[in-house]
Formats: C-alpha cells, structure tokens, sequence
C-alpha cells in the first residue's frame, strides 16, 4: 500500500511540473553537481597534477584528506551566516552551498589526481625524460593517461558525494532534490521525501554509470590490463616448470578489451593510497 | 666519441651543500668511449655507474669536468634535443604501458617531428630487426614477457637512429637463459650499426662478452682499470680488479682466443637406432651419435644400450665446440665429454671430429707464448 503510494507520487502529472516538479528539481540538482565538479576540478587537478609530478608538497593531499572530517551541514551554516549578510540576492545563498560541496569534492579528486601521477612507474617517467620529454610532454604524454584510471574514481566518488550531499542546498532555501526531503518534512509527507531519495539514488547511479562508461572508453587496454597482468606472473611464477623466455607467437593473452573489464572495477577509496605515500625515493634531479 | 674530461659528481650530504664533504659517487672520472664501439661501465653496486652514465644525458648534472660527444660539449646543447640524439636503454625497460609496442617505438621520432606512417613503418623494420615477431606491435607492455620487454626498450632506443646508445643494466632483470640471447643479439646487431654504446652492468661476465672496452669502477667512482676484456682477465692492473674479476679468469680468458687449426681426430659414430651389436662393434666404451645432417647428438655408452640406441640412452652431458669458436669452448668440449674425447662441429653444425684436453693444451701455450711478442699479441684478442 505504501509502494502504491509511492507508485501513485510518481505518476501524479502535477509532481512533473513547474518549478517543483521533477524535471526541474532534477536539473536545478544537477546544476548544482557540474557547478561544483566543475569548480573542484579546476581547482583539485591541476594542484593534484603538480604535486605528483614534483612530489613537493604532498602534506596538502593529507590536509584536504583531513578536511573530510568537517560536519558538512555545520560548515554550509557557518559560510552562510558569514556570506549572506554581505551579499544581496539568492548567491547569498549559492555561493556557501557550491562552497560547502566544493570542499566536499576537492579531496577524492585532489587525492585521485595525486595517486594517478604518482602510481606511474618510475621507469616509465625517467625512460620519457631520458628520451627528450619536455615535463609538459612527460605530463601530458606518459602521466596524465597512466593517471586516469584513479583519477576517474576520484571523480566517480566525488560526483556520487555531491549528488547526494547537493540535497543540503534545499536547507538554506534553494532548489534541487533536497526540496522534496525538507518540504517532505516539514509536511510530514513522507511519501514526497521517500521519493525525493528515490530520485537521489537514481541520479547517483546513473551518473555513476555514465562515468564508469567514459572509464573503459578512455582509459588505455594497457593499462586497464594491468590486474591480469599480475594475476598471470603470479600464476607463472608459481609454475617450476614453466618455459623461461620463448620469444615469437606464444602467449595466450586475454582480448585486451576483456581485460580492461576486469581491471575497470577499481572504483574503491583511492584516499587511503594517497594518504600513506610515503615520500618515495624518486630521482627528480 | 663520448669523452668525460675530469668528470666528477658529488651528491648532497644530509646538510643539502653539493660542496663540501657530500658523497662523491663519480671522482675526477676521465674516460673516452670510441666512436662505433662497445664501452662497458662495470662495478660492484653504489660505484657510480649509474651516476656516469646518466650524466651524458644530463638526467644529473655533474658537479664539475665536462662530458663532449663528438667533441661539443654537452652542456652547451639543449637538453631535451640533446637526449632525442641519444638512444636510452634502462633495466625495466620503462616502456610506457598505455602505449602498444608500435607506439612506444615510435615515440623519440615523433618528438622530432617525424610524421606518423613513416615512424611507424621505420618502427615495424626494428621491431622484426630486434628479434619480435610483426604481430607483436599492436600488443601492450603488460601483455609481454621481461625479455620482450627488453627488445622494446632496445627498438624504442634505436628509433631516431641515434649514433650513442645508452644503456643501464639493460639486460640484468631478465633470467640467464633470455639474458644470453639478448646478448649474442645485441652483439648481431651492434655488428650491422656501429653505434657509440656505452653500457653499464655489474656483471663482469657480461662486460667481458660485450666490451670492446671494459672500465672497472671502485666505490667513490675511482676508474680502476680500462682496457680490452681479454687484457683485463690477463692483467688485472691490482688487487681489486683482480677480485672483481673473479676466480677461474685464466679459463675466461680463453673466451678472447679464436680457436687454431688443430688437427681433429676421426670419430666412429653410430645413429639413432643402431643395434647393441653395431655400437659394440666399435670396440671404445663411450661412442658417439649422430643426427641425419651429420650433428651430433650425444654420447652412448656402449654397456648400456640393451637393445638399439634411442633418445633416452644419449649422455648430454657434453659440449659441443665449433671450429669457429673460441680456445675456451673447444677445451670445454673436452673436459665435459665423458669419452674424454671433445667433440668438434663445423660451423652449420655438422661433427667435423673429436679432440683431447690434452691436445688442446699445446694450444693454449703455443698462445701464451705468441703473445709474449707484442706484434702477434693484436691478432690473439681477436673476438
Ligand atoms: N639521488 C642521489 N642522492 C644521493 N646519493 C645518490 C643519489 N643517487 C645515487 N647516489 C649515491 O651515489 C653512489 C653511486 O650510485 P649509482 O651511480 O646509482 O651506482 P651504481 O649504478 O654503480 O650502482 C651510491 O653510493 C649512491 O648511494
Ligand atoms: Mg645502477
């Protein structure tokens, strides 16, 4: 009976219009999603990049990671009560939201970026200068598409923690999803915020599901590879009797798009990597 | 030519100053690497090796002295135009694994420029000419075995066509079996391009196969010795050199000395399938088998056979010189035959005869003596 009501919400036509209807309440979320990403990466990026690819300053990887820890509805009060006085307008309002979920999103893209750069094999970057890289080239060329598998999990989590915490904006008196859960609320009508969550979850897994698409579309077979890769010389490893080097056709290796299957599932914390790199003992000379 | 002139580098000590008392891993280096050869860099592990070689590409920079190719100094020339001039092998290969191999060979001429069919048709001739099979070019890093790996990094090297090469321990991750191939390739293929390598091992095994000259480093990077590997094994100039390297070196030297003509003896041989009576008949207890074209396949010891020769009664345990070989093999031949008699093969293969240790002996002297007179002593390091 309530899976009816819940039934009958969605197929109500007045839940599908106007300004509090889904289609709106979905894009004014998702608005507030690609602005926050957006600014994320411009920032996250680039300062992940060049902490990588130096290796100077990577406390900051660890700070931003720490930042999580922040009560995120606690800190949007905060910024609002701090901003809203001095602005007019509703960007008294968006500017502490986008704010408050830009923060939330810096660090797994912050830390993915980082881990991305710093996972490249030390032979491969010093093979890239060796050969006459500039280290915009080396950046480019080699780290950057060595990086993207675990720069896309960080994007991947990030964009999952935004569209779900994207509902606080609803709290300080903007649109989005978030309506449906605090209008819900203050009416009591519970079937509205069930729905309202619903809605949430399946804007988070659709857009997971895009992500993961963009992943095993970008990222190169020979990287995505590498799982099968490892499982195999652990396999042949463990074989006394193996054949040492037979070099022409031999091997039988996994379709290379298969492999990027098994190796595309890799959308786990990323953090936890990043957090413990110890300062490696690369040749930066 | 690649000429280190008083070339020396000390990193920094704990208090971050290059000056002072920091570490020297390379000191007051002065050395020349001919043009078109072989000079291997070799040492124990922390002697500098590393350090010398990678400050020809200026991927470190030398505290003091200066490093010339071909008598322009590298300091004075752009880096990253002087390192796409300059062919750079390392251990792991370094091979970029979201590229394919195709990619990955083609990488140094499309830096310079080089539109992409011609780099990748140059590109399919090395992959074949370093010993990969064509189907190989699409495949990625991870998908190939350490010694494929290995011939990437020599092909993606190779490119540009740079006249120096070089190479750090290019061949040491790899097991002895694909290691030796790799070697007797590269020697091949050094043989058609003349290229100006330097090569660093630890492995004076490897240094003595490959160099035309070998310098030996001591820890603080001190040059210890230069010369050819066979005056190196003759005349280690003291007792470092000496122990480096290492014990049975008067057997190794024999690598370096061309085998002479040495009458062979006749040998009796029976093949697969003969009968126990025909191997008796030969009247000695060990008799040689051989294949259809004439190669021998092992030695048969003429109690054991019951009824004919097959396969599993052969004795392998015997190497097999070629008339073409060195001192070193043919005396091999003779101690590891269990006959006693070492077994001689022309150069296709074929049993030319046998020969005893003691026939070989006569050899050796006759060498030693040759070489006591300086005109002949050229002729007897002849690889
Ligand atoms: N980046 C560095 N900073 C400080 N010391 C170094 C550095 N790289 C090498 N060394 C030191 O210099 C010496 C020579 O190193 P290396 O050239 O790598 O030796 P090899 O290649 O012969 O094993 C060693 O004692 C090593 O510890
Ligand atoms: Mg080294």
């Amino acid at each position: 009976m309530s899976l009816a009501k819940i039934f009958g919400w969605f197929t109500d036509p007045a839940n599908w219009q106007g300004a509090d209807g889904v289609p709106h309440r979905v894009l004014e979320h998702l608005l507030y999603t690609g602005l926050t990403l957006l600014v994320a990466l411009v920032v996250a990026v680039p300062l992940g990049a060049w902490v990588g690819h130096s290796g100077r300053l990577r406390w900051l990887v660890t700070g931003a990671n720490a930042a999580r820890a922040v009560p995120t509805l606690g800190l949007l009060f905060a910024v609002s009560m701090f901003v809203g006085p001095l602005i007019q307008s509703d960007l008294a309002f968006v500017i502490p939201s986008i704010t408050v979920l830009v923060l939330l999103a810096i660090p797994p893209l912050l830390s993915g970026t980082y881990a991305g750069i710093d996972s490249v094999e030390p032979a491969a970057r010093d093979a890239a200068r060796g050969m006459g890289m500039t280290g915009w080239q080396v950046l480019t060329k080699v780290e950057a598409p060595c990086a993207l598998p675990l720069f896309l999990s960080g994007l991947r989590s990030a964009t999952l923690q935004v569209i779900a915490t994207a509902t606080i904006a609803a709290s300080v008196s903007l649109g989005g999803l978030g309506r449906y859960l605090i209008d819900g609320l203050a009416s009591r009508d519970y079937v509205q915020m069930v729905c309202g969550s619903i809605l949430v979850a399946a804007l988070a897994l659709v857009a997971d599901g895009l992500l993961a698409l963009l992943e095993k579309r970008a990222v190169s077979p020979g990287i995505s590879g590498r799982a099968t890769r490892v499982a195999r010389s652990r396999a042949r490893n463990s074989d006394p009797h193996s054949e040492p080097d037979s070099d022409g056709a031999d091997r039988s290796d996994p379709d290379p798009r298969q492999a990027a299957l098994v190796g595309s599932g890799t959308t786990g914390p990323v953090q936890a990597t990043a957090t413990t790199g110890t300062p490696s003992e690369r040749d930066r000379t | 030519m690649i000429r280190f002139e008083g070339v020396t580098k000390r990193y920094a000590d704990a208090s971050g100053t290059e000056s002072g008392d920091g570490s020297v891993a390379v000191d007051d280096l002065t050395l020349e690497a001919p043009t078109g050869k072989i000079t291997v860099l070799v040492g124990p592990s922390g002697c500098g090796k590393t350090t010398t070689l990678r400050m020809v590409n200026r991927m470190i920079t030398p505290t003091s002295g200066t490093i010339s190719i071909d008598g322009r100094d590298t300091a004075s020339l752009d880096v990253a135009e002087l390192r796409r001039g300059i062919g750079y092998v390392i251990q792991h290969a370094g091979l970029f694994p979201h590229r394919t191999v195709l990619d990955n060979v083609t990488t140094v001429p499309r830096l310079l420029g080089t539109d992409k069919r011609t780099a990748r048709s140059r590109a399919m001739e090395l992959i074949e000419r370093v010993g990969l099979d064509p189907a190989m070019a699409r495949r990625y890093p991870a998908q190939l075995s350490g010694g494929q790996q290995q011939r990437v990094g020599v092909a993606r090297a190779l490119a540009a066509d740079p006249p120096v090469m070089l190479m750090d321990e290019p061949f040491s991750a790899v097991d002895p079996v694909v290691r030796e191939q790799l070697q007797n390739e590269f020697l091949r293929l050094q043989s058609d391009l003349g290229k100006t390598i330097l090569f660093v091992t630890h492995d004076i095994d490897e240094a003595v196969k490959l160099g035309d000259q070998v310098a030996v480093l001591r820890v603080g990077g001190v040059l210890a010795q230069l010369d050819s590997p066979a005056t190196l094994l003759a005349d280690p100039v003291d007792d470092f050199v000496a122990g480096f390297v290492g014990r049975d070196r008067g057997y190794r030297a024999l690598s370096f000395a061309a085998a002479p003509e040495l009458s062979l003896a006749d040998e009796p041989t029976v093949s697969l399938g003969a009968s126990a009576d025909d191997v008796r008949a030969v009247g000695t207890p060990w008799v040689l088998c051989v294949g259809d074209a004439g190669e021998p396949l092992g030695w048969v010891r003429a109690a054991a056979v019951e009824s004919e020769v097959t396969r599993t009664v052969l004795h392998r345990g015997g190497t097999v010189a070629s008339t073409t070989g060195s001192l070193r093999a043919l005396l091999d031949a003779a101690l590891s035959s269990p006959s006693g008699r070492g077994v001689v093969a022309d150069a296709d293969g074929r049993l030319v005869g046998t020969i005893r240790a003691a026939e070989v002996i006569p050899a050796i002297e006759a060498r030693r003596d040759a070489a006591a007179s300086p005109t002949s002593a050229e002729e007897a390091t002849a690889r």
